[in-house]
């Protein structure tokens, strides 16, 4: 995991994400997930490009139990883009560069 | 709105370099292109597309492809696959080609408003997987449906599963997804498989796995929130339908090439496939040239694929060199 993004737990989920008040961007992943690997270099590049306005947020579908069960999560990779404590947005499966530029544009502005 | 110098933080981008070859597509063809190219010194550009490495990202253990005699992960495969194509000069970006112009030279590739020049082009951007058309696929994808077992198999540990298809990948995703199912069932629409014989006998031998032939999915019952809870099959045979209770479908039933982006561009045949000269890579326009699963509905291998590739970038060069 890159240090743009930060580590996302059942116990943190509130504070980092809920409470936020950033665009924050929930990428469930796990690491035998190919897709999923190849979207986080566009998530890096997504905090370089948006700076302070957006934040990532990785949770580890392996490791965190309850928050995937919570979202109903059944496809990975699978973002959920959370401005001011609600769920905006929701993409399942691998997006291109373009299409979560374009989403977050849309959210920002 | 951002402007175009803080979206494009490559310099590339804001130069007008007419490039040696651009590559579409990041498989084992592209990527082994790309190997080529660059020790050709063709400074090979690679747009990896919307799914970088290819179909072998969303598989496991690859065990036949050459080299590999404890097998090798898909992913992990296709990572040596890029490493060894930027060890010898190719760069490669995780961008998607959203258009092309191939009406004069030089050859004008779109990702978005971003527009690169090039002499010469390799497409490889191989086949994504064949949605079986219904309804229900747009609201329930990744809710219930998968195209990929690897990715959400995770997902339904202990359920009742189903797999579409007759081929290889379906038997694998059946013969994978028994890890986490608790019973898994593969629906073919006829007795015939296309799956080779070890891959059918694996399947058949798996204790979890059951196999019903004669049917195809007419409808899935299920909602975004609460996933999927049935299906209704059709004999096709008799023409009688059933309910099955399940909670996941994966499909497995092959794959359509992706050449969206070509239509009415260059010569596909008629399940638009790329057209290319008997052994060869050349399309119809020279310059042009076409690898991997795109232009191949015969083998649809990895390592043909890769050999293709290595034939699309000698064939750069020798037209490079004219």
């Amino acid at each position: 995991m890159s240090d743009k993004t930060v580590k996302i737990t059942d116990e943190n989920f509130e504070e980092l994400v809920i409470n936020s008040d950033k665009l924050v961007i929930v990428d469930f992943w796990a690491e035998w997930c190919g897709p999923c690997k190849a979207i986080a270099p566009i998530l890096d590049k997504i905090c370089d490009q948006f700076g302070d306005k957006v934040l990532v947020g990785k949770v580890n579908v392996d490791e965190v139990k309850q928050t995937p069960v919570k979202f109903g999560i059944r496809s990975i990779p699978t973002l959920l883009f959370f401005s001011n404590g609600e769920i905006v947005k929701q993409e399942v499966g691998l997006q291109s560069e373009q299409t979560l530029i374009d989403n977050v544009n849309q959210i920002v502005s | 709105m951002l402007t175009k110098s803080l979206v494009n933080n490559i310099n590339l981008m804001t130069d007008k370099t007419i490039h040696k070859t651009i590559i579409i597509g990041s498989g084992p063809a592209g990527l082994t292109s790309a190997i080529y190219a660059g020790r050709a010194n063709l400074k090979p550009i690679v747009f990896e597309g919307n799914q970088p490495g290819g179909q072998l990202t969303i598989t496991t253990d690859v065990e036949n492809y050459p080299g590999f005699p404890k097998g090798v992960m898909g992913p992990e495969m296709m990572d040596l696959f890029r490493d060894q194509a930027k060890k010898f000069g190719a760069e490669c970006f995780f961008k998607h080609v959203t258009k092309v112009d191939f009406s004069s030279k030089p050859y004008k590739v779109y990702v978005g408003d971003e527009e690169f020049l090039s002499e010469t082009i390799i497409i490889s951007t191989g086949a994504s997987a064949r949605m079986l058309g219904l309804k229900e696929e747009d609201e329930l994808m990744g809710y219930g449906i998968s195209t990929c077992a690897t990715c959400d198999g995770y997902f339904f540990k202990d359920k009742n599963i189903t797999v579409v298809g007759g081929g290889d990948s379906a038997m694998e995703e059946a013969s994978f997804l028994t890890k986490f199912a608790k019973k898994v069932t593969i629906i073919h629409r006829s007795e015939m498989f296309r799956a080779s014989k070890i891959m059918l006998d694996r399947a058949k031998n798996n204790p979890l796995i059951e196999i019903l032939v004669n049917k195809s999915i007419k409808s899935i019952n299920g909602t975004q929130k609460d996933g999927v809870s049935s299906i209704v099959l059709t004999d096709t045979i008799s023409g009688q339908e059933s309910t099955f209770d399940c909670e996941g479908v994966f499909y497995g039933i092959g794959h359509n090439p992706n050449t969206d982006l070509f239509k009415g561009i260059i010569d596909l045949d008629d399940n638009g496939y790329i057209l290319t000269k008997p052994d060869s890579t050349l399309t119809n326009i020279p310059g042009v040239f076409a690898c991997g699963d795109v232009q191949d509905d015969h083998y649809r291998q990895a390592i043909t694929a890769a050999g293709s590739g290595c034939m699309a970038a000698i064939d750069a060069e020798k037209y490079l060199e004219e």
